[in-house]
């Protein structure tokens, strides 16, 4: 029998934490995530089950921010759905079984690292880091962009000073190293 | 340069990546009898216009949509953008 023991994109037993003095930048390891896309000629049926799952179909550039199941927008007829990973490890599964023939779903939890930031200093963090328009977006703005060479998404959550960062968990060390170092040009 | 992103606004053109002739979407009937010569002017030969072109741009760091924008290569004015499904579609493509 093998002896296996999960470990977290960045490699530890644990999610890592960094703190800083102004920002925080904190390794999310509890989100299972998957990928809902509408099928061609399905895609009523595919909003109304979002609009069940989630209470509304994120709108472009949009997240809804909602329990336990969250979304947001990735392009055309493609959304991001995410959930606690405790209650939710098999997402893709319950969410094929939901959407039946009017969505392809594919299981994303393993492809992203997720990395919250938050802290008074999040915005300077977030606007030497990629081209997002920080200061002008709102709670529920979810925008795909270029984090260290990285397609990322970078979500506004409810707190004022809460930024959601996923980006491809291959590269979560340089993703991280990228955080930091900018944490560090910022504190 | 800016390109005004049906779904998302303006977004700046270092987030595209240019994909060529918009003439693309028109891939030839392979079954057609001229197939052979169709396919090397799909393939190779392109109108090089000094003025309005419409081109495929695909936005590779933002949602990964594919869009025909029609650009004045002199001036680099955008006078209009699609969704490239949308404009195959209404030139009765299915996909």
């Amino acid at each position: 029998m093998h002896d296996l023991r999960p470990i977290t994109a960045l490699g530890g037993t644990e999610a890592r934490i960094d703190a800083f003095d102004h920002v925080t930048i904190a390794e999310n390891d509890g989100l299972a995530l998957a990928s809902v896309a509408a099928r061609i000629g399905h895609e009523k049926g595919c909003h109304t089950v979002l609009e069940k799952l989630l209470g509304a179909v994120p709108k472009p550039g949009k997240a809804v921010l909602h329990d336990p199941e969250a979304g947001f927008w990735m392009g055309p007829d493609q959304w991001m759905i995410g959930a606690p990973r405790d209650t939710h490890e098999l997402l893709a599964d319950q969410l094929s079984d939901q959407f039946g023939e009017t969505a392809s779903i594919t299981e994303q939890s393993g492809a992203w690292v997720c990395f919250d930031v938050t802290g008074p200093a999040m915005q300077d963090l977030c606007e030497r880091l990629c081209a997002v328009p920080i200061r002008r977006m709102v709670a529920g703005d979810a925008q795909r962009t270029m984090i260290h060479q990285l397609g990322c998404f970078v979500i506004r959550r409810q707190d004022a000073d809460h930024i959601r960062i996923l980006g491809p968990r291959a590269s979560a060390g340089s993703l991280h190293h990228a955080l930091i170092t900018t944490a560090h040009s910022v504190a | 340069m800016i390109i005004d992103h049906p779904l998302l606004g303006p977004r700046d053109s270092s987030e595209f990546t240019y994909m060529g002739d918009a003439k693309l979407i028109d891939r030839p009937d392979p079954d057609a009898d001229t197939a052979a010569r169709d396919f090397y002017e799909y393939g190779y030969l392109r109108d090089n216009p000094a003025g309005w072109h419409d081109e495929l741009w695909f936005h590779e760091a933002g949602d990964r949509s594919w869009l025909v924008v029609t650009r004045n290569t002199l001036t680099h004015e955008i006078s209009k953008v699609q969704l490239a499904r949308d404009v195959a579609r209404n030139r009765g493509r299915s996909k």
